[in-house]
């Protein structure tokens, strides 16, 4: 297995930022969370991945950000700039949003002034400017989450990751992230691996949509979206918008069987 | 398409009901207590007066003539000096145990086999009655101040190495992971994650070693009474003169003082992690 950040970026030769072929994750005791998985991830695109509870879709995601290692197969990551949002908002209770924004800048050592102002920005970006100031503890679920997000963005990643962010919000706060990501997708150029349980989420903010079967998890099926950029809220009440969520939650029927 | 966050809650509002909150809940938190303080008060005087007859009346005399004994000119001085050098010990002790303490814990939260091997003897020092060692620290130690401080430190010790600990291991593993994605080293992780998600338990730990330092000094200076005397030896003294009165001035003198260095510790917690870290569970 080769997990290979180039360093120097060869960005003009290929448009590939993720490449997983035939990954398999077995864990010391046993657990077989994943079996031949292959998927790649280019430049531009937004891919979501439903499946069952358990069939090891976080699992896939820290393969990917080096986390934890597959124990068979290949994967290949072509950048070295990944956000990663979890589905908790990992903030540091004692830090206020400004400064645990700046965390993974401070971490990578840029200094003080320039993370001000890359944190500045990325908090301006998921339009919480005015909170800076508010500990953690203060903030809604939505904000919790938002923080996340501006923190991921000072990296200014090509690949982002997410798990399930926003499955712990209200349907109102998740359309409304739902909306601010794809916006931030159309801005700021990264490519996205999204989880979720969500199909009516996974079809709205994708230009693909994987469907894993139960575990050991691989891949069932894929639907292409062809749905144009920036989304329209209103696609979700169009009759191709039904159909292309019936024909996703049939194949994770069909894979959970 | 953008979304405005809500606007800031009025603080003003806010902060009114907060404060009308609060003194209907110190009146709440004081009253119950103060009634059974003067219940209790009430009790000493029936026993005093009804139970005991004159000859036996100095096994516990009556709390008036406690208060005077206490403000009597020489009395006042003796318990006054003696309670400022067992603070004094007690706040060095604390001092040592807090710092003994923390290094320990995070020498084992850094590496299991530290751990493995040097968990067992927090534990033997828990659980050995440290009364019995006291006369061995004195022939060691000599039968004054560092002899004091050390019974001290060795009671007070245990609570800040297992909830330094407790603290340091409790971290989140969502947190760690997001250091471990930034390939951020031990000692980043130690002191931009470790520790300060540890300091609630820091200060949780040091308010019952606070507690305890004070019963260390006492001991301490209970069983060696050389150099100039502190509460313990005030007590020992008193004691043997049959000074009842005086005797439960100092006693009294003694478990204000343990509130106190509580109280004080428990304040110093709030005033640096209370902000993000809610005390109200304990
Ligand atoms: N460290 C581990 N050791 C052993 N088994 C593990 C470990 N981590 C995950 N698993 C198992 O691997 C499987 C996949 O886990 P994973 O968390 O990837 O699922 P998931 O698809 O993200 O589920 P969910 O939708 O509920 O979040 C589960 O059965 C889980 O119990
Ligand atoms: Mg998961």
């Amino acid at each position: 297995m080769t997990i290979a950040p180039s360093p120097v970026a060869p960005a003009t030769t290929t448009d590939q930022l993720l490449r997983f072929e035939n990954v398999a994750m077995t864990f010391p005791n046993g657990t077989t969370a994943l079996s031949g998985v292959s998927l790649t991830v280019n430049r531009g695109e937004f891919v979501t991945v439903v499946g069952p509870s358990g069939c090891g879709k976080s699992t896939l995601l820290r393969i990917a950000s080096g986390l934890t290692p597959a124990t068979e197969g290949v994967t290949q990551v072509d950048t070295s700039r990944i956000g990663y949002v979890f589905q908790d908002a990992t903030l540091l209770p004692w830090r206020d949003v400004q400064s645990n924004v700046e965390l993974l800048a401070e971490l990578n050592g840029i200094p003080k002034k320039q993370r001000t102002a890359t944190a500045k920005e990325a908090i301006d970006l998921v339009g919480l400017s005015g909170f800076e100031k508010h500990l953690p503890k203060t903030l809604s679920g939505g904000m919790k989450m938002r923080t996340s997000l501006a923190r991921s963005l000072t990296l200014n990643p090509e690949l982002f990751l997410f798990d399930e962010p926003f499955g712990a919000l209200d349907e109102i706060t998740r359309e409304r992230l739902n909306d601010e990501l794809i916006r931030l997708f159309t801005e700021q150029q990264f490519a996205g691996l999204f989880i979720t349980h969500s199909v009516s989420e996974a079809v709205y903010l994708s230009t693909r949509v994987i469907v894993m079967s139960g575990r050991p998890g691989h891949i069932v099926d894929e639907f292409p979206v062809e749905f144009p950029f920036p989304r329209d809220p209103d696609i979700r009440f169009t009759a191709e918008y039904a159909e292309l969520c019936g024909k996703v939650s049939h194949a994770l029927r069909e894979g959970h069987s | 398409m953008t979304t405005t966050p809500p606007a800031p809650p009025k603080v003003r509002t806010l902060a009114r009901s907060a404060t009308v909150r609060k003194a209907k809940n110190r009146t709440s938190t004081w009253l119950p207590p103060l009634l059974v303080f003067l219940g209790l008060i009430g009790v000493w005087y029936a026993i005093t007066f009804l139970v005991l007859d004159e000859k036996r009346r100095f096994l516990m005399p009556p709390p008036h003539e406690v208060v005077a004994a206490f403000f009597d000119p020489a009395t006042f001085v003796e318990i006054m000096q003696a309670l400022g050098r067992t603070t004094l010990v007690a706040l060095v002790g604390l001092a040592f145990a807090i710092v003994i303490g923390v290094l320990w814990a995070v020498a084992m939260s850094q590496a299991k086999w530290v751990e493995r091997s040097l968990y067992p003897y927090a534990v033997v020092l828990q659980c050995i009655p440290i009364l019995a060692l006291v006369p061995l620290i004195g022939f060691w130690f000599g039968f004054e101040y560092p002899a004091r401080v050390i019974v001290c430190i060795m009671i007070a010790l245990f609570p800040m190495v297992s909830n330094t600990l407790f603290g340091l291991q409790s971290v989140d593993p969502g947190q760690r992971e997001l250091f471990q994605l930034q390939r951020a080293g031990r000692w980043t992780i130690l002191t931009k994650l470790e520790f300060p998600a540890a300091l609630p338990a820091i200060f949780a730990g040091m308010r019952i070693s606070a507690g305890l330092a004070v019963v260390g000094a006492i001991v301490g200076d209970f069983f060696f009474r050389r150099g100039e005397p502190g509460l313990g030896s005030l007590l020992s003294t008193y004691t043997a003169r049959l000074r009842s009165a005086e005797l439960f001035a100092t006693i009294f003198v003694a478990a204000l003082l343990g509130v106190a260095i509580f109280a004080l510790f428990g304040w110093i917690g709030k005033r640096v992690v209370g902000k993000w870290y809610d005390f109200s569970a304990n």
